[in-house]
């Protein structure tokens, strides 16, 4: 598979500078990814997905992420290749804040197995995901209303 | 029965035949006691391991796992209770009749287990409805069901079963489940 710095730049040329930054990640995993522009976030998915060397036609994890500190919340997508074997390719959309409002685009309709993955993000991190086809909570009840796993649950501040 | 007071005037013990009755009858049930068939984690594979042919509960009159509260005497609280099932559970414990007896399974059933603090697990099925034999281990092997289910067989003839009043059904609250006190107490008086 081509190198994340080529993704990037392709990805770049495509959406303009900017729509991708690279993350990287210093542990032995060394497991780089890539951070989306998110009001353009559905669009490169899409073309991650139908590109001819990439193929990423498929999305094996969805997950979500807190960071108090920096005052914003973020959703983690897995991307394998079935059609050309290889993968993972890591990408990142960012909320602008962890307000009530905090929202990110749904790449549901680009890759199905992240309906049901977004829907848990929503239920636990209350994040919005914008286009998402079914948002409603998956594991807790309706009428709930905290998020779980964000980092300042149960102290107080919800 | 009152076996302190004197024979009457035909020199037979009182409440003798009835006792004999009910000796009998607390015998019969102990040995049909029949399980709801219903699971809730991974203590529900042991449950029914133990109900297969290699560790076959029906030695112990127990195979007919019912699948309606209905005709079930047994509720077998295989695995962790999370807050959002509470209410169905309870709500099968009350549908079924008396008498009617609760075998909590594995850590979750007891204490909540791992997931005692945790945000959508109830921490142990005691707070909700009353349970009869504890059977601890995560998850208990099938043996050790069925040392439950003996044990329950014992507390059976041992014991006269009250009826059990209704347990409270829990509600969704906005923050966490609002559970009720619950009616139970005692689980039984010994006799």
């Amino acid at each position: 598979m081509e190198p994340l710095e080529r993704i990037r730049d392709r990805i770049d040329a495509r959406f303009g500078s900017g729509a991708a930054t690279l993350v990287p990640n210093p542990s032995p995993s060394a497991q780089h990814s890539l951070l989306l522009r998110s009001d353009q976030a559905a669009a490169i998915a899409a073309f991650l997905r139908d590109d001819a060397e990439l193929c990423l036609d498929y999305c094996s994890n969805v997950s979500g992420l807190d960071w108090p500190a920096a005052g914003h919340l973020e959703v983690v997508y897995h991307l394998y290749s079935m059609t050309c074997r290889h993968g993972p390719v890591i990408i990142r959309v960012r909320t602008a804040d962890r307000g009530p409002g905090a929202a990110a685009p749904s790449l549901a309709l680009v890759w199905r197995s992240a309906e049901l993955q977004e829907r848990e993000v929503f239920d636990l991190f209350g994040i919005t995901f914008w286009g998402h086809p079914d948002l409603r909570r998956l594991l807790m009840w309706d009428d709930y209303a905290e998020y779980p796993l964000r980092k300042d649950f149960g102290k107080g501040a919800a | 029965m009152d076996l302190a007071s004197p024979p009457d005037a035909s020199g037979t013990l009182p409440g003798v035949l009835c006792t004999t009755v009910e000796t009998l009858t607390r015998w019969g049930r102990s040995h049909s006691v029949w399980p709801l068939q219903f699971g809730l984690a991974c203590c529900a594979i042991e449950m029914i391991a133990a109900s297969m042919a290699r560790f076959d509960i029906a030695r112990f009159g127990s195979e007919v796992f019912r699948p309606s509260p209905r005709q079930a005497d047994l509720l077998i609280v295989s695995g962790t209770v999370t807050k959002k099932m509470a209410p169905m559970v309870v709500r099968l414990w009350n549908q079924m009749p008396d008498p009617k007896y609760c075998i909590a399974m594995g850590a979750c059933a007891i204490s909540g287990g791992p997931f005692h603090t945790g945000y959508n697990v109830v921490p142990g099925v005691d707070t909700l409805i009353p349970v009869d034999v504890y059977v601890p281990g995560c998850p208990p092997r099938p043996e050790a069901l069925l040392h439950g289910l003996l044990t329950l067989q014992e507390q059976i003839r041992r014991r006269t079963f009250v009826p059990r009043p209704e347990s409270p059904i829990p509600d969704y609250g906005p923050r966490d489940l609002i559970v009720s006190p619950p009616p139970h107490g005692a689980a039984g008086t010994d006799s």
